[in-house]
């Protein structure tokens, strides 16, 4: 009756063997006390990889973009205590762009825990606001099933990191291995398909809208409904933009395409998001950097159809009229369906009333509100991305730091596809930008991956240069040296009567003699006319790290810009000053 | 508005912290949180009386809903329901209060489950405005000690809370 053979494994050995039946191909992480038996297990054996990374902070970031950039589950591992207060910048950041990714922690042996015990801490405590769920397992016989759970947890619904905290004697425990097919939690059934009465009301609205405009963030790239998405804004002929999460799910360089929306969007993108009378909302949560002040934003009536696979993410900030909870795919599929129908009986949005719509929006792009001074003697950092945008003919994975050039690699670089554009929306985590490289790159061999990041930003997580060394990824960064913190300097200038208060980057090193010491080459570069052919000889060397220090405009600012607190259409725009 | 929140979650360690750091998290109000085990040992059952907006109480109940043990969640407040507090509250009763605090308790159908030679300890239960008028009625000073379990609550007739 019983066809398989039962085996007896140690708790590390279980964590392995579940590791490798999910598929696992890296594991990113760091050795410590804690997980000594589970490294013991990696080194016997060679179907998954381990990565070891020079700080926990880049294991977390590294599986984070690792699933960001290929949809599989990034995975890391860390020891106890340090190990794992080191991860949580990492997994919090994971957190707020409900990025997929499991996290195996050590811990101390069951008996010593709540004993202050050497290199113990609260792992669950202090990761529970920032995890999707987390574990402490307490028997082995629970160790397989919690990781099980774990993946399922992380990878439906609403995707995030998931911990599973397990103590060294655990490790070392045996019982019979069974890693289950699947799972079925009462507790946990995250909705499906929308509700088909609501996704009429919504086909509805779309057909009798006169000024609509479609609005999509990270959700439409995690659920993989680009294609859809696509689809739908073509067959109705709307206007779309996507978040900073969600640049990709529509092609950048598309006439429908708006740019990206907020803070420091596109002023046509701003402007239609406000004026329109229909919005749809796709994957996004209406968040302060997207829609500013919603007392603002609710002055201009309008219909907004909001699809979202996280109810609470529905009716948070801006009240919904025609809510839809379900996967996107699913629901766009379904819409398109309806939509393809009414077309067939020759109902569709008034042709006459789209053309004026478009008529406008062409008039706010008009104002070409990302014009930046193109005969600068010294390099502006816009420049820099025009070029590499144009030298990776928009075929690269860029990730990026925090602050301005995050921005600017946001307005200049135009993403065709999704998992392309790699960054940290939700916490702004400074660091990010290396260690996502890393992963992006072993995600995607052969791809090009470009880091941009800032001189403050790269000091964060620089450490990993030599993690890029050791397994020979090719990434290029793209140093944006303006030497301040420029988005703090930006809202010192405009906010702070140009008190730039500590965020001038003093001291800073050679970069090329760093990323040398490090064994890789580097370039300074200087002058306008060296930026193109600095970035083409950095892209032709297809097997190596180059680190691109550009000496940019230290003035140069983002615009336009929505001050915080106002709302989408208050933009300071480059002409305004 | 006061919400009453009745909430079924897996019982688990470490549950009742994700329930509380929610809260917390999120700058929501507890006015009480009561939690014990239902006639299903895997499963406890918690209410929470909270206040808010609509808007807030909405988020809540999403929120909740969101955790992962979290099997249910129910507004309680939404529609009949009954709701009960359990109070001990130990007074002053030497010779001169003996008499009209034993009369107090008895208004207010309250029992006295413990007596010493200067003190009474009265049990009672209701809702939490009937502990509020109890408290009141007392002059003050004569309180030494009260311990409230917070408002329980379930829904009339048919309406039922189950995994």
């Amino acid at each position: 009756m019983d066809r398989v053979k039962t085996e007896v494994l140690t708790g590390a050995e279980i964590v392995v063997r579940c590791l490798q039946e999910e598929g696992v191909e890296y594991v990113f992480g760091y050795p410590g006390g804690a997980v000594l038996w589970i490294y013991d297990e990696l080194f016997k054996q060679d179907r998954i990889r381990h990565v070891l990374v020079r700080h926990e902070q880049a294991a977390a970031h590294a599986a984070d973009a690792y699933s960001r950039s290929s949809n599989k589950v990034g995975v890391c591992l860390v020891t106890s205590g340090p190990g794992v207060t080191n991860a949580v910048t990492g997994i919090a950041t994971a957190y707020m762009d409900s990025i997929p990714m499991i996290v195996l922690t050590g811990q101390v042996p069951t008996h010593a825990i709540g004993q202050d015990a050497f290199q113990e801490c609260d792992t669950v405590g202090i990761t529970r606001p920032c995890v999707k769920h987390n574990f402490l397992v307490k028997d082995v016989r629970d160790l397989a099933a919690t990781i099980k759970k774990a993946f399922h947890i992380a990878t439906t619904g609403r995707p995030g990191p998931v911990l599973v905290d397990i103590p060294k004697d655990i490790t070392t425990q045996r019982c019979e291995f069974h890693y289950p097919e699947s799972i079925s939690m009462r507790s946990y059934n995250p909705v499906k398909r929308g509700h088909p009465g609501q996704i009429r009301k919504a086909v509805q609205l779309l057909l009798e809208a006169r000024r609509p405009m479609v609005y999509t963030g990270g959700g439409v790239i995690l659920s993989n409904a680009s294609g859809q998405l696509r689809e739908l804004v073509k067959t109705l002929g709307f206007p779309c933009t996507n978040t900073l999460m969600g640049l990709g799910a529509y092609p950048g360089t598309d006439r429908q395409f708006l740019g990206m929306l907020g803070m420091h969007g596109t002023y046509e993108a701003n402007m239609a998001m406000q004026h329109c009378d229909v919005l749809l909302a796709i994957g996004a949560r209406f968040d302060d950097r997207v829609i500013g002040n919603p007392a603002h934003f609710a002055q201009n009536p309008r219909k907004i159809i909001h699809i979202d696979i996280d109810p609470s993410s529905i009716s948070k900030r801006v009240k919904v009229d025609v809510p839809i909870v379900g996967n996107i795919p699913d629901v766009l599929d379904e819409m398109l369906k309806l939509l393809a129908a009414a077309l067939c009986e020759g109902r569709r949005p008034d042709p006459a009333a789209l053309a004026d719509w478009w008529r406008q929006i062409d008039e706010w792009r008009a104002k070409d509100c990302l014009k930046y001074d193109r005969s600068a003697a010294i390099i502006k950092p816009q420049f820099v991305l025009e070029k590499l945008y144009e030298v990776t003919q928009g075929e690269a994975i860029v990730t990026s730091d925090v602050g301005q050039h995050q921005m600017w690699a946001a307005q200049f670089y135009k993403f065709d596809r999704p998992r392309r554009w790699i960054n940290s929306g939700g916490l702004g985590t400074m660091g990010f930008g290396l260690p996502a490289a890393m992963g992006a790159q072993l995600a995607n061999p052969g791809a090009t991956v470009v880091c941009v990041t800032g001189e403050s930003s790269i000091q964060m997580c620089l450490q990993e240069l030599s993690t890029c060394k050791q397994y020979r990824l090719p990434i290029k960064i793209v140093n944006l040296n303006n030497k301040y913190m420029g988005m703090v300097r930006q809202w010192q200038q405009f906010f702070h009567g140009n008190r730039y208060s500590e965020s001038y980057m003093d001291a800073l090193p050679d970069f090329v003699k760093l990323a040398e010491g490090y064994g890789h080459s580097g370039m300074k570069i200087e002058r306008p006319q060296d930026v193109e052919p600095a970035l083409r000889e950095a892209l032709a060397r297809k097997n190596d790290l180059v680190f691109l220090d550009f000496i940019t405009d230290p003035a140069e600012n983002v615009y336009p810009m929505v001050p915080g607190g106002k709302g989408i259409t208050e933009m300071i725009l480059a002409e305004d000053l | 508005m006061r919400h009453i929140i009745s909430i079924l979650v897996e019982n688990e360690a470490g549950a009742l912290s994700r329930i509380a750091g929610l809260f917390s998290a999120r700058g929501y109000n507890i006015e009480s949180l009561t939690v014990a085990p239902t006639e299903d040992a895997s499963l406890s059952r918690m209410t929470i009386v909270t206040s808010g907006s609509d808007d807030v109480i909405e988020q809540i109940t999403k929120q909740l809903n969101k955790l992962i043990e979290v099997v249910k969640v129910v507004d309680l407040s939404e529609a009949e329901h009954i709701e009960r507090e359990l109070m001990l509250i130990k007074v002053r009763a030497g010779p001169r209060e003996r008499e009209e605090m034993k009369r107090m308790a008895d208004i207010f159908r309250g029992r006295i489950i413990d007596v010493s030679d200067n003190s009474y300890t009265i049990e009672l239960t209701g809702d939490g405005a009937k502990l509020d008028a109890f408290i009141r009625a007392l002059e003050p000073g004569v309180i030494m000690e009260t311990v409230r379990t917070g408002t329980s609550g379930i829904g009339r007739g048919n309406r039922i809370l189950r995994a």
